[in-house]
């Protein structure tokens, strides 16, 4: 009886010794690729983050390094954030020439619209990209500039231009486009919009304000 | 070294008599939703197989130090471990296939059949055997995957290769093919419903082929007689 206790003992910690030693050579392997990839995978990161950003922000506007600009603001209704959001201030010899704003359109078919902003400092729009979506494949998704340049058509527009009532979509008689069958997103990416501008018109003589911290330039 | 019968044999295996998304029917969950469209279908075959074929190799090769009791959990880890050091290599060093590769390797983490051929396969076999299979097995679901893809990419959007440009880059957008001029889409086929609907015509057409063939072979031996 013993003897069978000591062997069954014996068995579960051999089993357990080999199981652990594959834990380790597995933790030991991730450990050194997690070493070696990390600053490489973050700098690939910022990079895309960049491209991006100077998709929004033409890059003739600014000599800051837009990254390091980056602020956190609180969640707004006007940017329709429930969380804190990031926006990024652009400068040109040191005077404020744009932003880019972090906003969602909660109101989308399938939920939220992550959208990136740009607005230069005389509140024209510069540029708008869907940043993440779950809209309907083929039908919703020409939002996003992947699948089609729709979302081009905010450029140049302002608070002013078209006037308030004409921010809606061309069948709710309004002045932007949308694809028949799929109204519902383009509306929600529209109010998304103007909602950002009606932020930034709130919010331009803070952004305006010089840096409270000497930024370090590019 | 392995014969070129076994070579075959293993060929066939993964890709008609024992396909995994045909036969098996493993894995379906990336399969049904990945495949809306040829360019994410392949993308994602071609993950799966390369996953499958470091993982069957790299299970074979410490098989001796696996006691029976504890191989699940080692497999799954060797799997876990492998697929995160390619989805980190990927993202670091190449990282135009990782854009378009990236999103399909975790889900393939989840995927039962690199699980399943490690256990059922690579656990019994040699290292190159194994790579082999798990070769000739992703093979199999990739062509599955690309006839699902083409399938459901023409009936939903009359198209084929959209999306191509994400791969080669923007000259490639001339390679879409627009089967169908103006066609007005077909929703359902490319929602997750058409996914299942399209797999079930594909199992039903592949069970079809696979009796028609076996009364034939019947048919051309004559039954010995009942004494």
């Amino acid at each position: 009886m013993n003897r069978q206790i000591q062997v069954a003992l014996k068995n579960a910690l051999r089993t357990g010794g080999i199981l652990f030693v594959f834990a380790l050579v597995g933790t030991a392997m991730l450990a050194f690729t997690h070493d070696r990839t990390e600053p490489v995978i973050t700098r690939g990161q910022l990079e895309q983050k960049r491209a991006l950003l100077s998709q929004v922000l033409p890059a003739s506007l600014y000599d800051n390094d837009l990254l390091a600009s980056q602020q956190s603001v609180p969640p707004d209704d006007l940017l329709g954030t429930r969380k804190p959001s990031a926006l990024w201030l652009a400068r040109r010899g040191g005077v404020f020439s744009g932003v880019v704003l972090e906003a969602v359109a909660p109101d989308g078919y399938s939920g939220d619209i992550a959208l990136l902003i740009g607005i230069d400092a005389s509140g024209t729009v510069t540029g708008v990209r869907v940043t993440a979506h779950r809209e309907t494949p083929g039908l919703g998704d020409y939002i996003d500039r992947a699948k089609s340049a729709w979302i081009d058509q905010f450029a140049g527009k302002s608070l002013n231009a078209p006037e308030a009532k004409h921010w809606k979509v061309a069948k709710d008689g309004g002045h932007f486009d949308a694809r028949a069958g799929a109204t519902i997103t383009p509306r929600a990416v529209v109010k998304a919009v103007k909602s950002a501008l009606d932020y930034f018109a709130r919010h331009r003589a803070a952004f305006a304000a010089p840096p409270a911290v000497k930024e370090t330039d590019a | 070294m392995m014969t070129m019968n076994e070579f075959r044999s293993l060929f066939h295996n993964g890709l008609v008599k024992q396909n995994t998304g045909l036969v098996q029917l493993l894995g379906l969950c990336p399969l049904l939703a990945i495949s809306n469209n040829v360019v994410n279908a392949l993308s994602l075959g071609l993950a799966t197989t390369m996953v499958m074929a470091a993982s069957s190799g790299a299970v074979s090769g410490v098989r001796h130090f696996v006691p029976n009791e504890i191989r699940i959990p080692v497999f799954v880890l060797i799997i876990a471990a492998l697929v995160t050091v390619i989805d980190l290599a990927m993202n670091a060093f190449v990282h135009p296939l990782y854009l378009l590769l990236g999103i399909f390797i975790p889900l393939i983490t989840t995927n039962c059949i690199v699980l399943a051929r490690a256990d059922a396969f690579a656990a019994k076999n040699r290292p190159l055997h194994s790579v082999i299979d798990a070769i000739a097995m992703g093979l199999g679901l990739t062509l599955v995957l690309i006839v699902l893809g083409a399938i459901r990419e023409l009936a939903g959007q009359g198209t084929l290769l959209s999306g191509i440009d994400l791969v080669f880059g923007e000259q490639a957008k001339q390679l879409v093919l627009h089967v169908l001029p103006d066609y007005q889409g077909f929703l359902l086929a490319i929602l997750p419903p058409g996914a299942f609907i399209a797999l079930g015509l594909l199992i039903a057409t592949n069970n079809w082929y696979k009796a028609r063939a076996e009364q034939r072979a019947r048919a051309a031996v004559p039954m010995p007689l009942a004494t």
